[in-house]
Formats: C-alpha cells, structure tokens, sequence
C-alpha cells in the first residue's frame, strides 16, 4: 500500500501544490540553477506563495498542520523537478520540526512558529563548526550571559543558504564551562544576527542550489530563544529520524525521476521494433525493482517514525537510531545506482546536457547523499551501538 | 558508598572521559552535562556489562539509564537484584 493512502487532507492539497509548482517553476529554472550554482529564489518564493513553508507548523498556530508522512510525499514530489530545490525545502522542515516538537507551547517558539506559517519565514541550521569536523554533536562555542540577555559567536564551517535567511537554529555549548557535548539549539533571527561570508565558495558536484558555505556567525537575543530540551534529545527524537526521512524522500524522487526518463526511452526503443525487445529493457527491469525497494524502505521509515512520535520516548532507543540510520545508508547508495542504471539505459542521450534525456545533474545530485553526513560516519555509529544493542 | 556505586565510579573514570573527577560527581548530576558523549556512553556500558556479567536489556539502551549515576545504579539493581550489605 502506498504512502499516499496515508496522506492527511491538508497535506493532500500541499502535495498538489507542490506537484504544481515543480512542474511550473521548479523544473524550468533548475538547470540555470545548477549551472550558476544559484539559489532557486524562484522555488523558495513559490514555496512561501502556496503556505509549503508553514506546511508542518501546527494548524492551531495557522500552519497546514502536515504530518511527516505529508512531507515525505512533498519532499520526493520536488525532488522530481529540482535537488536543490527540494533539499532546502528539507532542511527547513528539519528545523521547524524540531521548533514544533522541542519549543511549542513556549510564547517565543509559538510566535516563531506563526511566523513561519504566515510569513513564510525561511529557517536554516548551523550544526557544524570549525575545528570540529562533522561531528556535530560537540560544541566549541557556547551561549554567553548578561543576565536575561545572551550572545553566541560560531565560525559555523557550513550554514546552507546562509545567505538567504533571517533566521537560523544554532548549536553551542550551553554556556562557557558547558562540556563540548552538553549543547543547546538557539534560534537566532536577523537584525540581532550577522553572518560574514567567509571566503570559501559552494562550487561543487552536484546540489549547487543549496549555496552551502560557511560563515562567521555572531547573534544576540534573549534567554528564551534557547530550545528547552538538550540537543541530544532533539537530536535523537526529532532531528535524525526528520532529517533521514526527508533526505530520503526527496532523494527517492531524484531516482524517480530518472527512472520516469529510462521507461520513455525504452518504451520509443520497443515502438520503433514490435516484437524485439530492446537490448536497454533487461536493464529497465533492474532499475525499476532497485526503485521499488527504495520506495518499500521509505515507507517502511515513515511508518515506523509515525508510529514513534505518537510516543517519543520510543524515538531514543539505539535500535530505532539503527534503522534510520539504515534507512540513510540504504538509500543513499541505492539512489546513486538507479540514477547511474537509467543514464546507461538512456546512453549518449542521457550524458548530453539538454535533450529530454538528460541525467547529468541527478546523477551529481545524487552523488552528494553519500556524502551529506558521510556514510562511513553514519556506519560507525551503527557498529559501535550494535556492540551493545540485544537481538 | 556502595560497593556497585564505587564500581560505577571506577567504569566511569575510565571510559566516561569526564570533564570532572567521576569520584566527585553527585550521584544525581547528569552526567551528560559532565561531558559524557553517545560514544563513550557505549563504552562505559559495555564495561558495565561485562564487570557484572550481564547484559543491557534494549528497554535500558536510552538516554536516561546513562543520565546519572543514580540511574545507572537502579538499572545495575533491577538486573541484578538488590545489593546485600
């Protein structure tokens, strides 16, 4: 049964919505997007014009009041019709759901989150550091206090679209003589936030449009823009599982895509000669089955979170941390292969920049849910809790 | 202090890489905030499992069993049963 049978009213129009504007302003400008390696200012504004930004705020506070099976179904509707595009429409779900799930019913968070929802207001994330590495669950900088005031300065290594936001979810130290693992989430908002460009460009593979470089953050603000739950629990219960469900999502539409170009062209190779099957159909037949199994495991992930946020203490045992990390692994190595399967079905056609064929810019799309949170990171962790975890 | 507290103390000196003694440490201050890391929580419990010869139910794999050393304790006493004195 497909996911779709699992989708709310509300998320039903956002899907169409979405549906709507990748057809319409998606698609059209993602390869000029690629290629200048711009953010998709167009997406984003068709995003903000159909509610799509607010869609996981809660309806009480006026947002669409979407499930994570909603997002799921929007995140690979997008990734059809633009990576990027569907990656920072990811990544700012990431953040609201961890506003949703660790600062609702707070004054600050609920305005924070009306605002999203009637503003469309734009989040963006600032979990890695320089001098850490990828590890993102340490922190050298930390939350400094005047009384009810506070200040936070993080030479972040990467915030993407930095540059196109107010406002920005940030990890620190949860004040100067806090351990490097004893973090806190801030929201911190522009004007009371500056971000000096550093001097490294996002010149890259593939996810152009993400524009993710680094930046010298300095923020000021109050006590209560500080989530109230330690990162580590938002991390576990909200952050991961959101953040490897909607990666996978849209991942899975980029290899939908794909796949959708493969069939076209073999199906015109079989039209041509009746009775031949065409040498690239064996290989369709491959990639389609290899896309089923990402579309089962997709599911499979969204059910289950479903299942745990209906009880999120469920969401910090190991065993459930291994599955979306599998889900993670499993896609991200799948994705590349079905993309790279229906560019060799689809041949010189498909490695050609600009005929109905093309594939070049899923195939580097692709390339990058490997990387983004490397997998041999993500495999560790898996082998140090399977050390303890019980069968 | 008991013997399986000193015993927690010692596993959590040794692989619990806190920023303060793990000797010193209240039994209800967590742990976490001490510097404790998902990794070296890893570490600590497999120490644990193996100085008492037990193993970890999957309902004990949380946060919290690791939040302090207090939590530690009851989780080491429902494993093991009560400590006779």
């Amino acid at each position: 049964m497909s996911l779709l049978s699992d989708i709310s009213p509300a998320g039903r129009e956002f899907l169409a919505a979405a549906t709507y504007i990748g057809i319409e302003v998606l698609a059209p400008a993602a390869d000029e997007v690629d290629a200048e390696a711009r953010f998709p200012h167009e997406a984003v504004a068709a995003m903000r014009a159909e509610g799509l930004l607010g869609a996981f705020v809660p309806a009480e506070l006026g947002g669409g009041g979407c499930t994570v099976t909603d997002l799921s179904l929007i995140c690979t509707e997008l990734g059809k019709h633009c990576g990027s595009s569907a990656m920072i429409f990811a990544m700012h779900q990431i953040q609201v759901a961890c506003i949703v799930d660790a600062g609702r019913g707070l004054p600050y968070f609920d305005e924070l989150l009306t605002e999203i929802a009637t503003r469309g207001r734009l989040i963006a994330s600032a979990t890695t550091e320089l001098g850490i590495g990828g590890n993102v669950r340490a922190s050298l900088c930390a939350v400094e206090y005047d009384g009810e005031k506070i200040s936070l300065r993080k030479q972040a290594s990467v915030i993407s679209y930095g540059a196109y936001v107010d406002d920005v979810l940030v990890t620190a130290r949860r004040d100067l003589d806090a351990a490097a693992s004893d973090q806190v989430i801030v929201h911190v908002q522009r004007p009371n936030l500056t971000l000096d460009d550093q001097i490294d460009v996002w010149d890259t593979l593939g996810m152009r449009g993400t524009c993710s470089v680094g930046f010298e953050l300095y923020a000021t603000g109050t006590t209560d823009q500080i989530l109230p739950l330690p990162y580590a629990d938002v991390s576990a219960q909200t952050m991961l599982p959101v953040t490897h469900i909607t990666w996978a999502s849209l991942w899975l539409g980029i290899a939908e895509h794909a796949v959708t170009k493969a069939r076209k062209l073999v199906r015109a190779a079989a039209r041509k000669q009746p009775g031949t099957l065409p040498p690239s159909a064996r290989h369709l037949a491959t990639v389609v089955g290899q896309l089923e199994r990402v579309r089962a495991l997709v599911e499979m992930g969204v059910r289950d979170y479903e299942r745990v946020r209906r009880d999120l203490s469920v969401g910090s045992t190991m065993a459930f941390t291994i599955q979306m990390n599998n889900l993670k692994l499993c896609v991200s190595a799948d994705v590349f292969a079905i993309v790279k399967g229906s560019l060799e079905i689809c041949g010189l056609a498909g490695f050609r920049n600009g005929t109905e064929y093309s594939l070049g810019r899923q195939l580097r799309d692709s390339q990058s849910a490997s990387l983004m949170v490397h997998n041999d990171r993500i495999l560790d962790h898996n082998a140090s809790l399977l050390c303890i975890l019980k069968d | 202090m008991s013997e399986r507290t000193t015993t927690i103390r010692t596993i959590l000196a040794k692989h619990g890489k806190l920023n303060g003694s793990a000797d010193t440490i209240a039994d209800d201050k967590s742990l976490y905030s001490a510097g404790l890391t998902s990794h070296a929580s890893v570490n600590v419990m497999l120490a644990l499992e193996d100085e008492f010869d037990i193993e970890f139910p999957e309902r004990m794999l949380t946060r919290s069993t690791f939040e302090t050393v207090a939590n530690l304790r009851l989780a080491l006493d429902s494993l093991l049963g009560e400590e006779s004195d």
